[in-house]
């Protein structure tokens, strides 16, 4: 089994022979398909972990001036 | 007792805790197979005597459609075991497998239709196996909306997994439509049983991406199982201790 790049040139790589824009918009969509399934719980995931630490912020600050506040 | 593993995935914080280590490994394995079988697909597999360039697109539609139909049964098992044993965890697993299935399901459908207009000479055909493909699509979509449709979640986790559960009734639909209507969707031209009907200089990046896939859907459900257990278990103290 021989491997080699298939195409003349870049030019005719991109164009793929007539075929490209069917070939290409294809892979465009699955690799944002497959980003956005990666990305989308990683991003959510850390802003969750930031509503938890402002929350926990917030919940010290207030023992601290219940604590301080009363004398 | 042989069966603690099972009770001990069982546990939300177990599983958040055992997976972790696994996302590297997983990350590496997945993106370099793909883009591995990218490059190879597109640039030096042979180009196809009938249908030309556009034959490439095999190299994300078998995939996504072979993970569509295995994400399936991940999403029935998990709401199986959900139902049977009430894990909590399995219900999690299923809903994150729902929505990872829905877009993949949404890929292939997309991509055969790109594809069949330059082979075909249309977008979109009733064809046996596009439409239970079809179905397939509203059946994830389904599953997730009745995750939303109930107040109680103890509900809307057991109407999903019941829906998760009749609809495989359409997997072996899906597989044997090919030769039960033929109609216009070409049959399957890899083969486990006999010599596939695909050269084996096209075959192996198409092995080397559906490997990937398997990889990506695997470390894709850890991910969404993982934000979902963490988003659960909020008011918990390990889930505080870990993200405070």
């Amino acid at each position: 089994m021989e491997i080699k790049f298939q195409f003349n040139s870049l030019t005719d790589f991109i164009s793929m022979s007539g075929h490209g824009p069917y070939v290409w918009v294809c892979y465009i969509l699955t690799l944002l398909a497959l980003v956005y399934l990666l990305i989308s719980p990683i991003l959510a995931q850390r802003q969750f972990k930031k509503s938890l630490q402002r929350q926990d912020k917030i919940a010290k600050a207030q023992l601290y001036n219940q604590e301080n506040g009363a004398e | 007792m042989a069966w603690t593993w099972f009770h001990q995935w069982g546990s939300p914080k177990w599983f958040y805790l055992k997976t972790g280590p696994l996302l590297p490994w997983l990350a590496v394995l997945a993106i370099s197979l793909l883009v591995v079988g990218c490059v190879w697909g597109l640039a030096f597999a042979p180009v196809d005597a009938k249908q030309g360039n556009s034959y490439r697109i095999i190299y994300i539609h078998v995939p996504a459609a072979f993970l569509s139909l295995a994400g399936y049964y991940v999403m029935a098992i998990a709401g199986a075991i959900g139902l049977i044993w009430k894990m909590k965890v399995s219900y999690i697993v299923m809903r994150s497998a729902a929505m990872i299935g829905a877009v993949l399901t949404f890929v292939s459908l997309f991509t055969g239709a790109i594809w069949g207009k330059p082979t075909w000479g249309t977008w979109w055909v009733w064809d046996a196996r596009i439409t239970f493909q079809l179905l397939l699509f509203f059946l994830y979509i389904g599953v997730l909306a009745l995750q939303n449709a109930f107040e109680r979640e103890e509900s809307a986790n057991k109407a999903s997994a019941v829906l998760a559960l009749v609809g495989t009734v359409n997997i072996p639909l899906i597989y044997k439509s090919v030769d039960w209507w033929y109609t216009l969707h070409q049959p399957a031209t890899i083969k486990f049983t006999e010599a596939s009907t695909i050269a084996p200089s096209m075959m192996y990046p198409l092995l080397v991406m559906v490997i990937g896939f398997y990889c990506f859907y695997g470390l894709a459900l850890i991910l969404h199982t993982r934000k979902a257990i963490l988003f659960r278990e909020r008011k918990s103290s390990w889930v505080k201790e870990l993200l405070v």
